[in-house]
């Protein structure tokens, strides 16, 4: 994947199959530490040890149109390659929680890229499932969730044109202030 | 900054055009490949594509635009699949955002198929 923000996608996709109502996408990262965490929790159908055991394996997975499945060993991989770090913690009935650690700096370092297009996507398409997204510098933090704009929208549905343009601004104007831009 | 108080005033506006979105059963879907090999592939940037063209075209209402996932032709990802009611489905290969477009126009919209951008083009190459 070319960037890190891909990679969040397409892990998310398994907590949507899990049939999470909840997704909680957290993006944390430091200059002063050289660090960057992604973790993306569900509180979908969860996996048994065996099945988290299995998951890392590129040759293991659920589905049948294939035989190979290359989302978890990619995401794992891209963490490793700089020296970071990856688990997974599941249990059955109650979720499950992916976690990617990096050190920035690294060279083999993927960008994370554009998170906020990937968090607008996952809105669009599952607009009937809760996403809170958190992405934190070391100026500042900001938080997209979906519950509360449901409450103010009172129906209207998520997916809707204009309700997803306001989503973009919304990431776009607060991902400016976290990266020290110019406040618009 | 964007505001809630400026999502209420989506929301009024938002309820007057609902009724309109349901009762469209002819809505066109158009569905992007979006397991592992289409991300990697540059599916994100061809949905992103969709959106765009058809929110500047004002066809909100009559076509939607959602993900998939991988139906086992990873070679020709991105692929994209066109949906019309009473019309056979149409599988478009390896989508680049450039030839978005021309999908749009040619086939969502005057309801001719781009053949070449389709699977059957491209395997009798």
């Amino acid at each position: 994947m070319r960037e890190l923000s891909l990679n969040v996608m397409d892990v998310a996709q398994n907590s949507v199959r899990a049939d999470a109502h909840l997704v909680t996408v957290t993006v944390t990262e430091s200059d002063k530490n050289d660090s960057l965490t992604i973790s993306i929790a569900d509180d979908g159908c969860g996996m048994t040890e065996e099945q988290v055991n299995q998951v890392i394996d590129p040759f293991f997975t659920t589905r049948t149109t294939r035989k190979v499945g290359l989302g978890v060993p990619l995401f794992k991989l891209s963490a490793e390659q700089t020296g970071g770090s990856f688990s997974i913690e599941s249990e059955v009935g109650k979720g499950t929680c992916t976690t990617a650690s990096y050190v920035k700096s690294h060279v083999d370092m993927t960008p994370l890229g554009d998170i906020n297009s990937t968090i607008s996507i996952l809105i669009r398409c599952n607009p009937d499932i809760d996403f809170v997204f958190t992405h934190q510098t070391d100026i500042g933090s900001f938080t997209l969730d979906t519950r509360e704009l449901r409450e103010v929208l009172e129906g209207v549905p998520l997916d809707s044109p204009d309700v997803l343009e306001w989503i973009a601004q919304f990431l776009e104007e607060n991902t400016q202030i976290i990266y020290g831009g110019a406040e618009s | 900054m964007k505001s809630l108080a400026e999502l209420k005033a989506i929301r009024d506006k938002a309820r007057a055009e609902i009724d309109l979105r349901k009762e469209n059963p002819n809505a066109a879907r158009v569905l992007v490949g979006m397991a592992t090999c289409g991300i990697a592939a540059g599916a994100r940037p061809v949905l992103n594509a969709f959106v765009e063209e058809i929110n500047k075209r004002g066809l909100t209402n009559d076509i939607t635009v959602t993900q998939t996932g991988c139906i086992g032709i990873c070679q020709y990802e991105p692929v994209v699949e066109v949906e019309i009611p009473g019309e056979e489905k149409v599988t478009y290969v390896k989508v680049a955002p450039e030839m978005v477009p021309k999908i749009v126009n040619d086939h969502l919209v005057n309801k001719n198929v781009v053949t070449e951008y389709t699977i059957g083009a491209m395997k009798s190459n």
